[in-house]
């Protein structure tokens, strides 16, 4: 009975997988894989022929909004669990964790309404339309500045208190500590929240959605608009018929891909940690 | 124009020739970061910095969401149908829609994930291939995007197994999606009771199942309450995997078969589709926060008043 459950329980990652496949097998059966790389344009509407199926903008979209959020939450968030362990007075560092983990809780639809109506006429004003990677950017870390913060502060608590004792009993200076002693002992655990900050970030939909302009092209500035592939979906899902649909499906799967990859480096890193 | 120029070229020559060229000048520049690096103000100012940032960006969000947001909710905003494609009138079915749509994902997640969890933790050694293949699979599961549960919702549920655009649909996809959270909190609960109890328990000659039902379980409800409460969490917040699995029709339901629209559907759809709609997506989007901060709080104070450990969702 106990087993069965489990096995239900494990089974829908494989169910996932199955799903995503079976739908895709058409597009890339029919289209070829190749095209999804090679073709002038995405215009996937027009069926296997007249369509033109290239999903790089896309993946160059995700990839650069995930880069550009985690250049800036990885940093902050690093340097907000130093403040609650090191530098914060005590009473204010409780509050803090308290409100990065409310920060955590607010619906991604929420962080996109918030972008949408206040940072996108904010990024106009600098220049037109407002809608853009750097939107993208901004709204994504604030997303994943959470994830980062509250796993680079567990990473860093379960720092050895011996250690702390010794550098103390050394002379280290705060910084000596934190430079030569805590971040080194944590940088497993630290490493393991920014990857699946990275996962969180290249999987959010809503947020990059709302704010993000949705033009399937390589931007050359931060200011221009951009795609993401799970925008991709997002949009063209409500009507999608046949070879459209599969080219979804194998944009969920690329997704999909690149996730468990993250998922898997997270894992050995974790598990090396704990055998250090 | 040109004497312009000309200054600005000028003064970068001279800068250029103040500094020593090529790796030289990379050295100074290290030497520079390091110096800076090494004064241990500046690091706690950097770190100050950074900490107040962040809080000056919650506040600047919550609190633009319940400025723009508190004058539209009302008793009558909780309760009316939406009129106008929602830009006047209120949320009442969509909220109702919310609930059925979690108390389908509840009914459906809370069996399975109770069951692996128990087995996870009482059964199965952490080291078999079994248990250990689901760990693993549960893990992958948790990072799982959630237009993917969307996409594979819509293949299974509305399509395969003919349910349509249905809250059943909605409900069962995200079932799916809370099961990681649900198990490893359950599991957290059940790690937490003392190996006394089970030793007691067997010198007292009771059977695995009495054991497990009357023991184990109401010592560890408090850690499938938290998963639950966190699970509930997650699902109220989630929008793409709604969009294509439980609809957009915001109509009071009359059924499970019927579409409903999730709250935060409705806040995505008043923001990008109905212009004019942003004083209540301004007032949904307060609602939903509320709820689900509510929520996390809740998960909060019990996880940390019965585990003593904090169960984070990440």
């Amino acid at each position: 009975m106990l087993r069965v459950c489990a096995a239900v329980a494990g089974a829908v990652v494989l169910l996932i997988v199955g799903f995503l496949v079976v739908e895709s097998l058409p597009a890339l059966r029919d289209v070829g894989l190749g095209r999804f790389f090679g073709d002038p344009s995405w215009h996937p509407a027009a069926g296997v022929r007249g369509g033109r199926f290239n999903l790089v903008p896309m993946i160059v979209g995700t990839l650069l909004t995930t880069a550009g959020a985690l250049a800036v939450a990885a940093p902050l968030g690093v340097a907000s669990a130093l403040f609650c362990r090191f530098y914060a007075p005590k009473f204010a560092a409780g509050a803090y964790r308290r409100i990065v983990e409310l920060l955590a809780g607010i619906p991604s639809v929420v962080y996109g309404f918030w972008g949408l109506v206040v940072l996108v006429p904010l990024i106009a004003r600098l220049q037109p339309p407002g809608t853009s990677l750097l939107a993208g950017i901004a709204v994504l870390s604030l997303m994943i500045l959470p994830t980062t913060a509250l796993v680079a502060d567990a990473a860093i608590a379960a720092v050895p208190t011996e250690y702390l004792r010794a550098a103390a009993a050394l002379g280290l200076s705060r910084r000596g500590t934190i430079f030569g002693v805590v971040l080194p002992a944590a940088r497993a655990g630290i490493l393991t929240g920014v990857l699946l900050a990275t996962a969180r970030a290249l999987g959010e939909t809503m947020a990059v959605l709302m704010v993000c302009g949705n033009v399937p092209q390589i931007p050359h500035s931060l200011f221009d608009p951009v795609r993401t592939l799970t925008a991709n979906i997002a949009l063209e899902m409500g009507y999608a018929m046949h070879t459209h649909r599969a080219a979804l499906f194998v944009s969920g799967l690329v997704l999909m891909v690149l996730v468990a990859g993250l998922v898997a480096a997270a894992a050995l890193l974790s598990r090396r940690a704990a055998d250090a | 124009m040109r004497d312009g120029t000309g200054d600005v070229t000028t003064s970068c020559q001279l800068v250029t020739i103040d500094l020593p060229p090529g790796r030289a000048r990379w050295q100074l520049a290290a030497t520079a970061a390091r110096l800076f690096v090494s004064c241990d103000a500046a690091i706690a100012a950097l770190i100050w910095a950074a900490a107040l940032s962040v809080l000056a960006a919650f506040v600047w969000i919550v609190g633009d969401v319940v400025v723009h947001g508190l004058p539209h909710v009302s008793w009558e905003f909780l309760t009316a149908a939406p009129r106008n494609a929602g830009r006047a009138g209120g949320i009442g079915p969509i909220l109702v829609s919310t609930l059925l749509i979690l108390a389908v994902c509840l009914a459906a997640s809370v069996p399975i994930g109770l069951g692996t969890a128990v087995l996870l933790a009482e059964f199965t050694s952490s080291h078999g291939w079994f248990g250990r293949t689901v760990r693993r699979s549960l893990d992958l599961l948790a990072g799982v995007p959630s237009i993917v549960f969307g996409l594979f919702g819509n293949a299974l549920f509305c399509v395969t197994l003919g349910l349509g655009f249905s809250i059943l649909s909605g409900g069962l996809t995200l079932a799916c999606m809370v099961l990681p959270i649900l198990i490893r909190a359950t599991e957290a609960g059940l790690r937490a009771v003392p190996d006394d109890y089970r030793r007691a328990a067997a010198a007292l000659g009771m059977s695995r199942r009495a054991t497990l039902f009357h023991v184990l379980l109401p010592a560890a409800g408090p850690g499938l309450f938290v998963g639950l409460v966190l699970g509930v969490g997650r699902a109220l917040a989630e929008t793409a995997a709604l969009i294509f699995t439980s609809g957009d029709v915001d109509r009071m339901p009359e059924s499970l078969m019927d579409s409903g629209r999730a709250l935060s559907l409705h806040i995505y759809n008043l923001s990008m589709t109905v212009p004019g709609g942003n004083d209540h997506a301004y007032a949904s989007a307060l609602v939903l926060m509320a709820l689900v901060l509510a929520i996390n709080l809740i998960a909060w104070s019990l996880a940390d008043r019965w585990l003593r450990r904090n169960i984070v969702t990440v």
